[in-house]
Formats: structure tokens, C-alpha cells, sequence
């Protein structure tokens, strides 16, 4: 429990102080002006979404080789967390959109494969409510698990592969980008993975909670 | 400051989303706690009545 509470204020102080250094720190781009300063939530979320769904794909694969429960708790509880990483991706996408493109949405490559990819792991999460075997739901929730990955690559390779609006990377290809930037850009990335990692244990512990209330109920009923 | 305000709703919704999210993972949390003691003490009961 004390461990719990002095991490998450250790990822409420990091993200703090990343939100600071996007306002006050970083520089203001030339072109696009303040609204740029988004790009420190936007693309870090996404980033961070996409990890989540990749521990979700590792869970769901290691579940189909050794059906340990444990590791449809792992599946579950990423996929869970990256809807959320994602939801925020799509709706401070639009709110930089807007004012720099003229339109909130555009049906490019990019946005149109992570709204597909949002509306797969939300898929993901309904379809483990309508299951109520325990066994079937992690089977069948793992092969599903498995192809809505599939979407993934094509969400972080859609802005090569196809011409998208959607501005093109610049933080890992491009040397001209101001230094401070960069590390701004690193820090809100490292904040936000660490509250991934934070929120994914929450919810694996929420997990192997209902397994035992699920054991005590089948002890208490064979009585 | 041209679209501040813009750049405030992201992240006001942003952090939104991630505190509404870890709420009701923490919210469950507790009411699975609360199933789980009732359980056990149910289940002790049951035990005691075996014994007894």
C-alpha cells in the first residue's frame, strides 16, 4: 500500500513537471506558435498507447502458449490502459488540428488506423463483458487480442507508407529540432510511461482480486 | 497567446482522462476489497459451523 502511494506521487511529481516544462521550458515554435506545446501531451500518448497494446499482444500470446491466467490479467489490463492512452490521443489530436490545419479531423492514414485501433481494443473490452465463462473468455479475448494488434503496425508505419496530413516524425529523424525540445519531448514520455506502468499494476492487482473472490465463491458454494 | 486556451483544453482533458481512468480503477478496487472480506468472513463462519 505504501509502496503504491509513494510511487504514484512520484508519477504525479514527474508529470508535473513535465506539463511545466512544456508550458515554460520548452521553446515556442516558430511556425505553429503555443498550440505546438500540445505536441508534448499528443505524441507521447500515442507513443505510450502503442506500448500498452504491445505488453496487451505480449499477454495475449503468452496466454495461447501456457494458459496461465495471469497472463490474460497482463493482456487485459494493458489493453485497458491503452484505450485510455488512446482516447486522449484522439481528442487532443483534433484540438491541435483545428487550429493549425483549419478542420478538426481529417480521414488520413494516420488518424483514420488509431480511431480503427481505438474502436478494436474497445471491441477487445466489450467482448470480455459478454463472456461469462472464465476459460473460454481468456481464449477467445487472447485470439482477438492478437489481431486487433495487427492494426498497430500499420498505425506508426502509416505516415511512410501513405501521404497523410498528419505531420511527420520529426523527434527521432530530425537533427534540426531544438535540443530543449527534445528533452522535453523525452521527459513527458518518461512521465507518461511510468503512469502506464502505474496504472497497468493497478489494474492486474483488480485482476487477481476477482480470481480469488472467484475461488472463495466456488469454495463457499462446494460447501 | 494566441490558442492558449486551446493548449490548456488538451492537457485539461488529457490529465482528465488519465484521473477519471485511475478513479475508477481504484473505485473497483475497493469494492472487490469489500466483496472479498465479507467472503472470507462468510467463509469462516462456514468453517466454524463445521467444527462446531
Amino acid at each position: 500500500m505504501t509502496r503504491t502511494v509513494v510511487y504514484t506521487l512520484l508519477v504525479c511529481v514527474l508529470m508535473g513537471v513535465s506539463a511545466y516544462a512544456a508550458f515554460y521550458v520548452a521553446p515556442t515554435e516558430a511556425t505553429m506558435g503555443l498550440v505546438q506545446r500540445i505536441f508534448y501531451l499528443h505524441a507521447p500518448s500515442g507513443m505510450t498507447s502503442l506500448a500498452a497494446f504491445l505488453v496487451s499482444f505480449v499477454g495475449s500470446v503468452m496466454f495461447l502458449l501456457t494458459r496461465k491466467p495471469r497472463w490474460d490479467w497482463l493482456a487485459v489490463s494493458s489493453a485497458e490502459v491503452g484505450v485510455a492512452f488512446c482516447t486522449v490521443v484522439l481528442l487532443t489530436g483534433p484540438i491541435w488540428a483545428h487550429p493549425a490545419w483549419g478542420v478538426w479531423w481529417a480521414w488520413d492514414a494516420r488518424l483514420t488506423s488509431t480511431l480503427v485501433l481505438w474502436l478494436l481494443y474497445v471491441a477487445f473490452l466489450i467482448l470480455r463483458t459478454m463472456i461469462e465463462d472464465a476459460d473460454r473468455r481468456a481464449v477467445v479475448s487472447a485470439f482477438f487480442g492478437v489481431f486487433a494488434f495487427l492494426d498497430v503496425p500499420l498505425v506508426y508505419g502509416s505516415i511512410w507508407w501513405w501521404r497523410t496530413q498528419h505531420p511527420q516524425p520529426v523527434v527521432f529523424t530530425s537533427a534540426a529540432l531544438d535540443p530543449m525540445m527534445r528533452k522535453v519531448f523525452y521527459l513527458s514520455w518518461l512521465s507518461l510511461m511510468c503512469l502506464m506502468a502505474q496504472l497497468i499494476r493497478q489494474r492486474y492487482e483488480l485482476e487477481a482480486s476477482r480470481e480469488e473472490l472467484r475461488a472463495l465463491e466456488q469454495e463457499l458454494e462446494a460447501r | 497567446m494566441k490558442n492558449l486556451d486551446s493548449v490548456f483544453a488538451a492537457y485539461l482533458i488529457g490529465w482528465g482522462i488519465f484521473f477519471v481512468f485511475s478513479l475508477t480503477v481504484a473505485k473497483r478496487a475497493a469494492s472487490l476489497k469489500e466483496e472479498l472480506a465479507q467472503l472470507k468472513e462468510r467463509l469462516q463462519d462456514s468453517r466454524k459451523e463445521r467444527s462446531n
